[in-house]
């Protein structure tokens, strides 16, 4: 399985990267992570590959092949969405982060995203509020991952659980629930 | 035990279980990583040199002494220590000398594309690549075995994509080498002419035996496919060949320097169309190609970028796949929300200079709204260049500075200062000292009073450093404070010889603290005067002007530009 997470420095991918690698090696799989260190982790654009099977030899998912995209932020979303094969999905925050071009008004931030994208869209941002903190909505998304791709949830949880901080244990854990619930 | 390792994480396994006992480095994207995993191991010493040049020559002497020594840098850091890396090469080792390597194919985070195959060829030292995070442990492990057994300094030469990213590995135990005793050799460690002269030749037949030896070692391979297609590759290509060309016959090369020629000629005379996929330079094909062996290579394959399955697909096959991307608006990273150099790019924005920068994070300068910056090149050429602004135009100083952090200060600027004072020049130098080394994702260095194990240190003092090299007029501004700042840096600019100024204030990213953010309230006139600021956590919506809650540090700039008290929220 090739799963594509999008988003913006600084939103936590590299997390989010981690914990899908570390369930799907408790899961006995071949893993390959592919991560952006340095100058786009600064609110750039920034993707991360993670390849899951039985052998994997590329560690990164080209265009029109990824099997899903987890997506941070709406924008993203929609810039990554060519890399999805016909019959993939994605998830994604509804959460609106306006790119530089865009708050000098150079660009302008798209509109409709929703009706361009087949997946399905959570308010991570509110849901983080509601878990504690705006820091929170990485875990809102894991949750909501594990529910459309039918992770085992306990071992999924314990992935991202083992994965932050001690301090940040409960908030996490009521983020990953309000996100596997907000999904069908 | 296997474990998902970061290829960085992976070479400095490699290192540790091949009984390193010293590593030096500069902090450098992609290569960090692989120091800053050292330092966790009690029984290796590890440090953050100044610069690249300064942790080979450590290398060097720890290897001259007997212990296996690790030196790590990105590719232009190896420019930096290309002046000890020549004559390492003659002097040879004593314990295992590695120097890893990480090369930025598609500039994900450098000044430049360079390929450092072409530096270790000029200097005559051999290169190990490896694929993936189990041979960047695997062949750490042996590069100490080939520098002992050939005399030579190795380099590890990996890519941004096998650095950053992790697979498998198979862990071991540390094993230590016995201990090489140091005894005093003239001829081989006293490196002037008559020394060199000899050591000259017995570097020729070093490349020539390895070259020759080279055929047998495991590490180049043959993978026997179709006979119709044979790639020859190493590195993170090899992984994108065996996705694209599963059917191909593939020589997967780990040594890239100096070749395998009769395993290469083997190879290509059984195959009916043999190709090189190599990125970035030539370096393969043309070596190959200079040896009487016909291949292709660039005539199909680009110069610039990384590669990727899809693109051997295309190219080899004539395959493509047509996708459409949305066309949407950019995301370039910005500097962060809270970010301490913001306020000195809105002044120098303000005040419409000219800006000599340096490399780190707030190369981010130039990005619009604020914009300013005029020239990037290397690590410490900013203060140089503002010398020669200065030289080239006796007018120039009046309405330019040059700009550089704390760290790159320390690593080459200082020599630039002295320039400056030593032959007179005109300059302001504004050193950002953030308190870190911010880009590569916060390093110590000899100015946080820290050493790479947190361990406290003598604590460089740069004010003191300028001062002891002839500056005269130095200050220490908080750069959260506008009008201070902004005063500071008029007055260094009326000053007519050189100034320093010290924008002294820690990286928002230090602090671990959860924030509320700051709240625009109803005073807000849409006068856009904070939008100058190009803070990535306020936003010019429907809705007016909001702040990002999730993105907000609250650290004030915003209310020191909002002229009808419309921010509303307390800096702590």
């Amino acid at each position: 399985m090739d799963i594509l997470i999008v988003g913006v420095g600084g939103q936590g991918t590299l997390l989010a990267s981690r914990v899908l690698g570390k369930y799907a090696l408790d899961k006995g799989y071949d893993v390959k992570l592919s991560e952006v260190h340095g100058m786009a982790q600064r609110g750039g654009s920034v993707m991360t590959y993670v390849r899951i099977g039985e052998k994997i030899a590329s560690p990164i998912i080209d265009e029109g092949s990824a099997d899903f995209i987890l997506a941070f932020e709406k924008l993203e979303a929609l810039r990554y969405a060519h890399y999805l094969k016909p019959d993939g999905k994605i998830l994604y925050s509804t959460q609106e982060i306006m790119p530089m071009p865009v708050v000098t008004g150079a660009a302008e931030y798209p509109q409709g995203i929703e009706k361009k994208l087949t997946g399905t869209g959570v308010d991570a941002l509110s849901l983080a509020l509601q878990a504690g903190n705006s820091k929170a909505a990485n875990s809102v998304m894991l949750g909501a991952l594990c529910k459309k791709l039918n992770f085992d949830r306990d071992a999924f949880e314990a992935a991202l659980l083992s994965c932050i901080p001690q301090k940040t244990i409960d908030m996490n854990k009521t983020a990953f629930a309000l996100g596997y619930a907000a999904v069908e | 035990m296997k474990k998902l390792l970061l290829g960085d994480f992976a070479v400095a396994r490699g290192a540790w279980e091949a009984g390193v006992k010293v590593a030096a480095a500069y902090p450098g994207t992609p290569s960090t990583e692989i120091t800053e995993e050292l330092a966790r191991y009690d029984d290796v010493y590890s440090e953050w040199s100044p610069n690249e040049k300064v942790a080979l020559e450590v290398g060097i002497g720890a290897s001259i002494r007997g212990a296996r020594t690790i030196v790590s840098m990105k590719h232009v850091g190896l420019n930096v220590a290309c002046d000890p890396l020549f004559t390492a090469s003659y002097t040879g080792v004593n314990g295992g000398l590695v120097i890893a390597v990480a090369d930025d194919p598609s500039v994900f985070s450098s000044q430049n594309e360079q390929d450092t195959r072409l530096t270790a060829v000029s200097a005559q030292v051999p290169v190990l690549e490896p694929s993936d995070s189990q041979e960047a442990k695997d062949f750490a492990k042996l590069a100490f075995e080939l520098s002992e057994k050939y005399d030579t300094p190795v380099i590890l030469r990996i890519t941004t994509r096998v650095a950053h990213s992790q697979s498998l590995v198979e862990l071991c135990d540390r094993e230590v080498p016995q201990g090489k005793p140091y005894e005093r050799n003239i001829p081989k460690y006293v490196m002037m002419p008559a020394n060199a002269r000899v050591k000259h030749t017995v570097v020729e037949e070093r490349t020539r035996k390895l070259s020759e030896d080279s055929n047998e070692f495991a590490i180049n391979r043959i993978e026997e496919g179709s006979k119709e297609i044979g790639i020859i590759c190493a590195g993170g290509v090899y992984e994108y060949v065996k996705e694209a060309l599963p059917d191909a016959s593939v020589l997967k090369l780990g040594t890239v320097w100096p070749l395998p020629y009769k395993l290469i000629e083997k190879f290509a005379k059984s195959v009916k169309r043999c190709i090189v996929a190599e990125e970035l330079a030539p370096h393969l094909e043309t070596q190959i190609k200079a040896h009487g062996i016909a291949v292709e290579g660039k005539n199909i394959f680009p110069l610039c970028g990384e590669f990727s399955a899809k693109l051997i697909r295309e190219k080899v096959l004539g395959e493509t796949c047509e996708v459409r991307a949305e066309n949407v608006p950019a995301r370039p990273p910005v500097l962060c929300a809270g970010c301490p150099h913001r306020g000195v790019f809105y002044v120098l924005s303000k005040l419409k200079l000219n800006v000599l920068g340096d490399i780190g994070c707030y190369t981010l300068g130039a990005v619009p709204p604020l914009g300013s910056m005029d020239a990037v090149v290397c690590m410490g050429a900013s203060i140089g260049m503002a010398i020669g602004f200065d030289k080239a135009d006796p007018e120039a100083h009046k309405h330019s500075v040059a700009v550089i952090g704390d760290s790159t200060f320390i690593h080459s600027g200082i020599t630039g200062l002295i320039d400056a004072v030593y032959n007179k020049a005109k300059v302001t130098v504004v050193i950002l000292d953030n308190r870190t080394t911010g880009m590569t994702g916060h390093q110590n260095h000899p100015a946080t009073g820290k050493t790479i194990k947190n361990e406290p240190t003598y604590e460089l003092d740069l004010a003191q450093v300028c001062r002891a090299v002839g500056v005269e007029d130095v200050v220490t501004v908080d750069p959260g404070n506008l009008t201070a700042l902004e005063q500071a840096v008029k007055s260094a600019l009326a000053n007519e010889g050189v100034s320093v100024v010290i924008a002294k204030k820690p990286c928002a990213l230090l602090t671990k603290r959860l924030y509320k953010g700051f709240k625009v309230n109803e005073k807000c006139k849409k006068c856009k005067a904070c939008l100058k600021l190009g803070c990535p956590a306020i936003v010019n919506g429907k809705d007016g002007i909001t702040i990002d809650v999730s993105l907000c540090t609250e650290c004030g700039l915003c209310q020191g530009v909002c002229k009808f008290g419309a921010i509303d929220g307390e800096v702590k």
